[in-house]
């Protein structure tokens, strides 16, 4: 059981209040909210996928929404040539977006620091630059899918308060997932590999095996998301994958903290409401957008959720000698 | 033939133009280990400029110079107000910092110029072909920014390996604070490599507005072909950078033109047309690729730390 700190209470409302808007969407006649938030669950699960390597990996990819697109397109393709069924839908948008992860991994994980945040970032936007120019599939206008992927019985994805729960149980599922794992034996060596990878090579450890297994999951992970969005917006278009998206995953884990597996949902939730709420003010909102995130980066290194739990500590009551 | 060597110059001319961004990129990294996302804002921002002052005065040239000195400043203020609280913190502050700039200028250009993209046109004299062989022509405005470019590498090496500016540059790069303790104005100094880099950035910016339109967005795309250059280059290598700008302009360039024709021979037509345009467009990410795998620190790795 957790301790009652303001942050776990602030972190627990949040989760407890995603699993109960749609009963509010649903008395409110609000269609709108649920939509946005069911984004806002799938952009988060994208988030929390990319925060298992940035924030307890250290690697700082800059085209995580390379794997939003081959899960996206995964989908989209299949259901181009008439094959609707989910059961092989998914599993083609998980696989190919591991295969991509494992390719991409194994050669940009030869390099460090900014040659990493340079070459993932140029993987992806080739990746953008490919499917743009498949005719075939819609090329740079996109492809519209007509069906959404079919499941078993009970399960309709078209119902949008299903959908929403179909995107909530696999959100907390990966939360879940990147919790065990950071405090698995694996988790445990990946972040000594962040903190000092010469001294964990040095006791033994493969470490490149070990980052490109993490940089595997995460992308794998986010592939799965990208089948979700793809289900979400009944459409896919080259831009889901252009590379400010890549950027927009790592300002949401930035903003809502590395530190936990929640940090990008906190972040996701954050980032997306602001750009409600500011494109509702004016048009030009990004300009605000932006030098606010340059204020964020600046002045609050450990995001939301970092300063929620310092936040926590202040209130705590002192004791001690 | 005649093709050939056109392709060939167009390569040459688009290298050498990615030269002037990369080594912008690649001196504000190598000097300040500042990575800097919003560099092709300033290129944007470049060719708006030109458009505008060109409109203004109604003079190419004079247009271009005005842009050029805008540029600087602009990029000079960035620094001030923007980068300097960014040095010596980790890469990922830099890249979210300068995302959140680029988020700014582009809506910044919004703003002023609206949304719709804007034209530059040249002025007779180099909206011409000229015969540079007997039998073959070709524009007279690319050879002018081949020219032009040539100069620029030329007195970038001028500057930094043989001027006092460039040996406290080149000092600032290795030891800061040393050259902070010997008395020189180090943050002076920073700002002004910042403010050249701009200005490269702005030159290369407004070079390419008279054949492409000037839009928001423009520097984006081309900022991840600076991107790759640095990389394969070596980050922090100007001579590096010269190097793989011109390979990258060349592979890319024949490429597009002769991609095609080749697939032609070996694949049915439909084959071939459907995957000529992905392929040609991946083929500079597998000659990095093709790089990284032999030296990951680049063809020309700098040598420091």
């Amino acid at each position: 059981m957790p301790a009652l700190t303001l942050r776990n209470v602030v972190v627990g409302a949040l989760l407890i209040a995603l699993v109960l808007l749609p009963v509010y969407a649903h008395f409110a006649q609000d269609r709108f909210m649920l939509t946005l938030f069911t984004r806002i669950l799938i952009l988060g699960m994208a988030a929390v996928s990319l925060n298992l390597i940035l924030g307890f990996g250290g690697m700082m990819s800059f085209g995580h929404a390379a794997y939003l697109g081959i899960g996206g397109y995964a989908v989209g393709m299949l259901a181009h040539e008439h094959i609707y069924s989910g059961f092989v839908q998914w599993p083609v948008a998980i696989g190919a977006s591991a295969l991509f992860a494992l390719v991409i991994g194994a050669l940009s994980l030869r390099t460090r620091g900014v040659y990493f945040i340079m070459i993932t970032l140029a993987f992806a936007q080739m990746a953008y630059y490919v499917v743009s120019g498949i005719a075939r599939y819609g090329g740079d206008d996109g492809l519209t899918i007509y069906k959404r992927s079919q499941f078993a019985a009970p399960i309709d994805l078209s119902n949008k308060t299903q959908f929403y729960y179909v995107c909530l149980v696999l959100l907390y599922a990966s939360i879940y997932l990147v919790w065990r794992l950071i405090n698995s034996r694996f988790g445990m060596a990946l972040q000594g590999v962040r903190s000092n990878e010469l001294r964990m090579r040095a006791i033994g450890f493969p470490t490149y095996r070990y980052r490109l297994t993490a940089f595997v999951i995460s992308g794998t992970l986010c592939g799965l998301a990208g089948a979700l969005i793809a289900n979400h917006t009944d459409f896919v278009s080259p831009s889901m994958m252009y590379w400010t998206r890549s950027g927009d995953l790592i300002i949401m884990v930035v903003l809502g903290g590395m530190g936990s597996p929640v940090g990008p949902l906190i972040g996701a939730v954050a980032l997306l409401l602001l750009e409600e709420t500011l494109s509702s003010i004016t048009e030009y909102w990004q300009i605000i957008l932006g030098p606010m995130l340059l204020v964020v980066v600046l002045f609050a290194r450990g995001g939301i959720d970092g300063l929620l739990t310092k936040l926590s500590d202040k209130m705590r009551p002192k004791v001690g000698p | 033939m005649t093709l050939f060597i056109e392709q060939c110059l167009n390569g040459l001319q688009f290298g050498l133009l990615l030269f002037l961004l990369a080594a912008g990129l690649t001196l504000v990294f190598g000097i300040m280990d500042l990575v800097n996302l919003a560099h092709g804002s300033l290129y944007m921002i470049g060719a708006y400029f030109a458009a505008t002052f060109a409109a203004w005065t109604g003079s190419f040239v004079l247009g271009a110079v005005l842009a050029l000195v805008a540029t600087l400043v602009v990029g000079m203020a960035v620094e001030v107000i923007a980068m300097r609280r960014l040095y010596g913190r980790d890469h990922l502050d830099h890249v979210l910092g300068t995302f959140g700039l680029i988020l700014f200028f582009d809506e910044a250009v919004r703003l002023i110029w609206g949304p719709a993209g804007m034209s530059l046109s040249l002025p007779p004299w180099l909206n011409r072909s000229v015969e540079i062989l007997p039998g073959f022509e070709y524009s007279a405005y690319r050879l002018a920014i081949i020219v032009v470019t040539l100069a620029v590498a030329a007195f970038l090496y001028v500057l930094v390996m043989r001027t006092r500016v460039g040996m406290l540059i080149r000092a600032g790069a290795s030891n800061r604070e040393m050259v902070g303790a010997l008395g020189v104005n180090i943050q002076l100094l920073y700002t002004l490599v910042f403010g050249l880099g701009a200005a490269l950035a702005g030159l290369a910016g407004l070079m390419q507005a008279p054949i492409l339109t000037v839009q928001i967005g423009m520097g984006e795309n081309i900022l991840i072909l600076a991107f790759v250059i640095t990389v394969i280059g070596g980050i922090g290598s100007v001579r590096g950078a010269l190097v793989a700008a011109l390979l990258v302009g060349f592979i890319d360039t024949l490429g597009r033109s002769y991609l095609p024709d080749i697939l032609h021979v070996v694949l049915s037509p439909a084959a071939a047309s459907t995957l000529a345009p992905a392929l040609s467009s991946m083929l500079i990410y597998m000659l990095m690729a093709v790089v990284l795998v032999f030296k990951p620190e680049g063809l020309f790795p700098a040598g420091q730390k």
